[in-house]
């Protein structure tokens, strides 16, 4: 059995920051492995301990920059790693979800897995719908924002539960192959070990063009512009106390008791 | 030009996102002259229907095939009815069912998909205004295309108002059995353990401000000191610090107490949701920026390690 996990580097933006045209100052930012990733890896990962003959294959879209980042997966216990990129991507902004899913389904036509899991969105960009493009264009089914996952491959399903609005779980068969889109919380994701970091950097990376996986630029074309990155105006009317800590919070108290509170 | 917006339903109601989609749909119609289409799929379709007869819609297709949302269902469904109304824009939810099938029907339609949309506007071309870095910053996007699919977020546009005389018509979708590859065996609900936060009306609410597991105490001491009830947002519960009946927000509950205060919770979209009922909202975060502020009443911007002694220290003192 096969897994192919995308895995994704993703951009956190400080408290204080400043915009440089469409996109944040690089001097406001810090790259991470996407959290939704983590718990997607590690999900794959557990299979991998639970079935014989499972093999864990991470699959990114991103330059060199982020190879520190993607080896985080195979530390933790993925067994080889697909980097996509083409010089070619640099100026591609990233926002349209079909874009990304034919670079990754590309991937997955090579690979061929049984089980493709993805984090249900990145933190940074928030489409949550690239992992649902991918299994539509590979003609897989799927499920979405799954926080409950037991494989039975024997009867070729996936019982999932999706964690609906409002504290209801969907619980759901779902047929293999298929993409599952891997909600926070469903495990917890382990630290790699000494050990799993050394052996990380000996694993199997392998970097991908265009050419590689059969595209061309065509592949990157977008009817999506991106025409303005700005920061909305505060809407608050928050009455904010100032100075140190034991005036504010005295001042805070104050108003809590006119309410009722502690008394 | 013409929409076409398809309702959500759960377990025999009609999600409050449908109405709002009715009215956001109707807005961007009306820049333009167009007709409003509604579809809703499954269910008591003609009782849902009668209840998305509002001002403006044109008319509401009714799709009955089974009973609960199934995406197989709703991808085949979605995509023959957007081939024969053939509208400009595709509008559908972007909650958890709304994400488990637009994308798919966007796909196979061919259509540009903008999802968790907060703004609309149709000035020759579709612009689509959304969040991106956890609302810290918005970005517009301009579609380029002649069609397009958009998902919309809850809560963002008011509810769809006004008696309607919309033409219902039942469509015949032919839905391919062979290609319904799930199923949906039931519902579950989380439990409540030995309190219920929604019926509290003081809450301590944490975030993932507070770091470690260990100093959970410190919020736990100031619930005690305020005589209020912990809760707390999505990380805390992730993280398994906390049981899941305490997570406030959209997968969580839904509360409204008299007074909240969150401390070191940024106010994600996913968390306000559950808590903007809250009568007085109060915020400890060192982040000036975190929209939290945006909805808080009251609010400081300070190191939570420094402001909650001191406030326990107010109450216990």
């Amino acid at each position: 059995m096969k897994i192919l996990v995308t895995v994704k580097q993703v951009t956190a933006v400080d408290d204080e920051f400043e915009i440089d045209g469409l996109a944040i100052d690089d001097r406001y930012v810090t790259a991470d492995l996407n959290e939704w990733d983590e718990y997607a890896v590690e999900a794959a990962v557990q299979l991998a301990e639970s079935f014989d003959n499972v093999e864990v294959v991470t699959v990114t879209i991103g330059d060199a920059d982020t190879e520190e980042t993607i080896r985080q997966a195979l530390a933790k216990g993925a067994d080889r790693a697909v980097r996509v990129w083409d010089d070619a991507l640099a100026d591609t902004a990233m926002l349209d979800p079909a874009t990304k899913a034919r670079l990754l389904a590309a991937v997955a036509r090579e690979e061929d897995p049984d089980l493709v899991l993805t984090g249900v969105q990145s933190a940074d960009d928030s489409l949550g719908a690239t992992g649902l493009t991918l299994a539509e264009q590979l003609g897989m089914e799927w499920a979405a924002v799954v926080n409950d996952l037991e494989l039975a491959p024997d009867e070729g399903v996936a019982h999932v539960h999706r964690e609906l609005e409002g504290g209801v779980e969907e619980l759901t068969d779902v047929q293999l192959p298929a993409v599952l889109t891997i909600q926070t919380g469903i495990n917890d994701p382990r630290y790699a070990s000494l050990r799993g970091i050394r052996q990380a950097q000996s694993k199997d990376l392998a970097v991908k063009g265009l050419g590689d996986l059969g595209l061309d630029a065509s592949a990157l074309a977008s009817p999506l512009e991106q025409t303005s990155l700005y920061e909305p105006e505060a809407e608050g009317e928050a009455t904010l106390y100032e100075g140190a800590a034991e005036e504010t919070a005295g001042e805070l108290a104050g108003m809590l008791r006119e309410k009722g509170v502690g008394q | 030009m013409t929409v076409l917006t398809v309702a959500e339903h759960r377990r025999g109601e009609l999600r409050d996102v449908s109405q709002e989609l009715v009215a956001a749909g109707r807005a961007l119609a009306d820049a333009t002259g167009g007709d409003l289409h509604v579809a809703v799929i499954s269910g008591p379709v003609e009782e849902y229907a009668d209840d998305l007869n509002r001002d403006g819609v044109e008319t509401i297709h009714t799709v009955a095939h089974g009973e609960e949302f199934n995406h197989d269902v709703y991808t085949q469904a979605v995509a023959q009815l957007a081939d024969a109304v053939d509208p400009t824009v595709l509008l559908m939810p972007n909650s958890v069912n709304g994400l488990d099938y637009a994308p798919a029907v966007a796909s196979r339609l061919g259509r540009p998909l903008v999802t968790d949309a907060v703004g609309l506007a149709y000035d020759d071309e579709l612009t689509v205004t959304r969040e991106l870095y956890g609302s810290k910053v918005e970005t517009t996007i301009d579609v380029h295309a002649e069609q397009a699919a958009v998902t919309l977020r809850p809560a963002e546009w008011p509810a769809a108002e006004g008696t309607g005389d919309a033409d219902i018509e039942p469509f015949d979708a032919d839905i391919d059995e062979s290609q319904v590859r799930s199923t949906v065996t039931g519902f579950q609900e989380v439990g409540n353990g030995d309190v219920d936060i929604a019926d509290a009306d003081v809450l301590v609410s944490v975030g993932r401000g507070i770091d470690e597991e260990e100093n959970l105490d410190l919020v736990r001491d100031l619930a005690d000191a305020l005589g209020a009830t912990l809760s707390a947002s999505r990380p805390i519960i992730d993280n398994g610090w906390l049981p899941k009946d305490r997570q406030v927000g959209q997968s969580g509950k839904v509360v409204t107490p008299d007074v909240y205060i969150a401390i070191g919770i940024s106010g994600a979209v996913q968390h306000v949701a559950g808590m903007k009922g809250a009568e007085t909202i109060v915020a400890i975060n060192n982040d000036p920026n975190a929209p939290i502020f945006d909805i808080a009443d009251y609010g400081i911007v300070d190191d939570l390690f420094d402001v909650v002694p001191a406030l326990i220290e107010e109450f216990e003192g």
